[in-house]
């Protein structure tokens, strides 16, 4: 259990240092030398250190958001399986209640913007809302597979010891549809590239950073530490799927995690360096291949495992 | 019809006693005439003739001529919008300048938000007391699912001021409403008013990402008037230096769209290559927007053979990274998904609204001044007729693209001989013509910008008239977003890059 918590403290700590592998990927292929590998934690530091600006015309709402987005990501953290080990809560059902609280944290970020009645957070909670409808369909396609699998519904039983490798074992090769579900899903769920551009600066073709717009200093801290975590959440999960081996030794679980994060982290970073974006009307389309492949992941696997 | 419109050409002064005066009548059914036979409006505005009269004096251009005609002008007159289009913002630009309302105007709103210059009663019903350019009762649409983003003035980023009225079903744009004139400096009557030596210090800061395209129809206009003949050395440098602004531009703004489409490595390298050619610049005249470069009579300075070959040796190193970046961008097919059916002109509304430039060349019309009426060195150039069809943000991505490479020829074609010029630092002692009327034309990076001076009986400036092409483009801006995502629109705008100093002079 100790063990446990420790390697969630340390989950809490390196997130934020592999949104700036991104950068730093990105910074590579654009032929610029980069911002540091730490610059979230500088950010972050510097976030905390300011003082916060609030419209006249918002309520508490606005202020909630950032509370919950982070509380929301830090406790999805607590049900993932670090390297291999248990996870610091498990029960029967916790992939469904973690679904739901990251559900629950979009609805109060949705909220949030909306409080400000800006029609720029107005137009990005409307994107916000819609796409990742279809990112849940998905997901929930995944959950089927994995229980047809499994039998159990939990992250302990898909992602611990070694439950990964009898997963593999027992779909084979269709697992690497939903490692690439999954990636999908992680793109859409961090507004990512093609999805959506963190680094742009065009209110009208945000999703997600519009709707934070109006947030400043330590809020806004809260809600770049709850996003780099829930990077670093669904990363994980496609890390253990990637590397899905377990040595017997923590430190060497441990490596080959954070690896894997590493090559999760480095492709987002390859994938957003040599695509352009998609064009709004064309993002579903794009989700909906995250669907199919669950989908025929989930039918394929009806005949053969009769 | 008794009199008609009379042929002019680019740069050269005529008596303004031979250009046709003819009656109001005459004068609105022969310029819609022409603008229906396929001409384009170059010029079109009001002035106090002496002796207080306020007359209408119009530039038209139709397949490789330019026309000349003017008349008094009435208070109240039939709209000429009503039956073209093309003089749609041009009358709305006279009746706030001269108080002269167009009767019938389809939509008759202020264009800069100032009190027009004779102090008469205002067309717009305005109150001019407090300066907010943007109260104006936009238009509206209303309905189910149907809601207004309002962007600007004050934008985030560092680009100019301007609002933006969106009115949107969901996501798609069903109209976009621009108030510009947040930056109107009152260039126009400043001008005629200042010591003639300080005309080119002004000219060149009408826009300052046009400086060539703006300080060369000047000085090509007080040249006409003043009977100056540049030496060829500066008619190729005045050349190479609007060609290295079109480069510098084009290359800054492709790099944006880029970087507007998520698409990294072009938006970096086209941000290192803009300042390379800027820096090009900069070798030639000391800064890199080509400030104090061009004046009437010639220009401030020479090529050396050290420069020349330094110049060569730059270009010959950045034509190949500039050729491997563009096709980069041109050929990742997620850049072309994202621009191809983009923000649709058709060639039909282009036409009307007398799109020019690389934006009227992306929608099927080849017009390009230099080719039409050039001047400078490009009278020696061939610059071959070109355009795309599809009019949309791919076409004039495309049409930039084509401008960078064959611009880089024309500088390469340039740098091969010697240029040889005598530096011309101050405006000479000589008179200006009395009674004159001068046009220039001049294909600045965004199209066709052009000057228009008239002169008094005495030898002063009567009437400065500025046009920057971002005048006739602006509505093709509103016409590519109608029924477009509203999350097109900066790619639209970026690929558009229109003035709004050059517009609200």
């Amino acid at each position: 259990m100790v063990e446990s918590i420790a390697l969630w403290v340390l989950a809490l700590v390196s997130a934020p240092l592999f949104a700036g592998v991104i950068l730093k990927v990105k910074a590579f292929f654009g032929g610029r030398k980069g911002s540091p590998v730490l610059i979230h934690y500088y950010t972050l530091q510097k976030l905390f250190r300011k003082g916060s600006v609030y419209s006249h015309s918002t309520t508490f709402m606005f202020r909630l958001g950032p509370v919950i987005s982070l509380a929301v990501a830090a406790t999805t953290l607590f049900f993932l399986p670090m390297a291999g080990h248990r996870p610091v809560i498990s029960f029967n059902g916790d992939v469904i209640f973690v679904l739901y609280i990251l559900g629950l944290s979009r609805f109060f970020t949705i909220c949030a913007a909306m409080d400000t009645a800006s029609p720029f957070e107005g137009m990005g909670a409307a994107r916000e809302a819609y796409f990742p409808i279809i990112c849940e369909a998905s997901m929930f396609m995944i959950l089927i597979l994995f229980y047809r699998l499994t039998h159990l519904l939990s992250f302990d039983g898909y992602l611990s010891g070694e439950n990964p490798l009898i997963l593999w074992k027992t779909a084979g090769p269709i697992l690497i549809f939903v490692v690439m579900s999954l990636f999908i899903i992680l793109l859409t769920e961090n507004s990512r590239v093609p999805v959506d551009d963190p680094a742009t600066h065009l209110e009208l073709t945000m999703i997600h950073e519009v709707m934070v717009l109006d947030h400043s200093g330590p809020d806004l801290g809260l809600i770049e530490l709850g996003s780099v975590l829930k990077l670093f959440f669904y990363s994980a999960i496609i890390a253990r799927l990637i590397f899905p081996f377990e040595t017997g030794v923590l430190v060497l679980n441990l490596i080959l995690f954070y690896t894997g994060i590493l090559v999760v982290t480095t492709v987002i970073g390859v994938v957003e360096s040599v695509m352009a974006r998609y064009r709004m009307d064309r993002v579903p389309k794009f989700l909906l291949t995250a669907f199919s492949l669950a989908f025929f992941a989930t039918i394929i696997t009806l005949e053969f495992l009769r | 019809m008794a009199m008609e419109l009379m042929p002019i050409s680019n740069g050269v002064a005529v008596s303004r006693k031979k250009v046709p005066h003819l009656s109001f009548r005459d004068f609105a059914d022969q310029t819609i005439q022409m603008v229906s036979d396929g001409g384009k409006v170059v010029q079109f505005f009001a002035y106090p003739d002496e002796g207080g009269k306020v007359r209408l004096m119009t530039v038209l251009r139709k397949s490789g001529d330019l026309f000349a005609a003017g008349c008094d002008a009435p208070d109240v007159y039939p709209a000429l919008s009503a039956e073209a289009t093309c003089f749609h913002l041009f009358e709305r630009e006279i009746a706030e300048q001269y108080g002269i309302r167009p009767d019938g105007h389809p939509w008759l709103k202020m264009v800069r938000y100032h009190a027009n210059y004779r102090g008469v009663t205002d067309v717009f019903g305005n109150d001019y007391a407090e300066d907010i350019p943007g109260r104006y009762p936009y238009y509206t649409v209303s309905g189910e699912g149907v809601h207004e983003v309002a962007v600007g003035p004050v934008h985030a980023g560092v680009i100019e001021p301007g609002h933006f009225r969106f009115n949107c079903i969901g996501e798609r744009v069903l109209n976009l409403e621009i108030q510009l004139g947040y930056q109107h400096r009152g260039i126009e009557p400043l001008l005629t008013t200042v010591d003639p030596k300080r005309l080119s210090a002004i000219t060149e800061n009408i826009a300052g990402d046009t400086t060539i395209g703006h300080s060369l129809c000047h000085a090509q206009a007080m040249e006409a008037l003043m009977g100056l003949v540049p030496d060829d050395g500066a008619q190729t440098l005045r050349t190479l230096s609007l060609e290295l602004e079109r480069l510098a531009n084009h290359v800054g703004d492709l790099g944006a769209i880029s970087g507007d489409v998520a698409f990294l490595p072009p938006a970096n390298y086209c941000g290192r290559m803009r300042g390379d050619f800027l820096n090009m610049t900069l070798l030639i005249c000391g800064n890199r927007f080509g400030k104090g470069l061009v004046r009437a009579g010639g220009v401030r300075f020479s090529l050396t053979e050290d420069l020349r070959h330094e110049l060569a040796g730059r270009l010959g190193e950045l034509k190949p990274q500039v050729r491997h970046v563009l096709s980069l961008l041109m050929n990742t097919p997620s850049v072309r998904a994202r621009l191809e059916d983009c923000g649709r002109v058709s060639f039909e509304d282009a036409d009307n609204l007398g799109l020019v430039g690389p934006a009227g060349r992306a929608c099927g019309h080849p017009y390009d001044v230099r080719r039409v009426f050039p001047t400078a060195g490009y009278t020696r150039l061939d610059i071959p007729e070109y355009s795309e069809s599809t009019g949309d943000v791919w076409a004039r991505v495309s049409v930039r693209c084509q401008e960078v490479l064959q611009s880089i020829g024309i500088v390469e074609s340039l740098l091969e001989t010697a240029v040889d010029t005598t530096p011309v630092h101050t405006l000479p002692k000589i008179g200006i013509a009395a009674d004159s009327l001068v046009v220039t034309l001049n294909e600045a990076w965004r199209g066709e910008a052009s000057h228009c001076i008239l002169t008094d009986s005495a030898g002063r400036l009567l009437r400065y008239k500025i046009k920057d092409p971002s005048f006739h483009n602006w509505h093709g801006l509103s016409m590519a977003l109608r029924n477009t995502g509203i999350s097109d629109f900066p790619l639209n705008n970026k690929s558009h890059n229109l003035s709004y100093c050059g517009f609200d002079v």
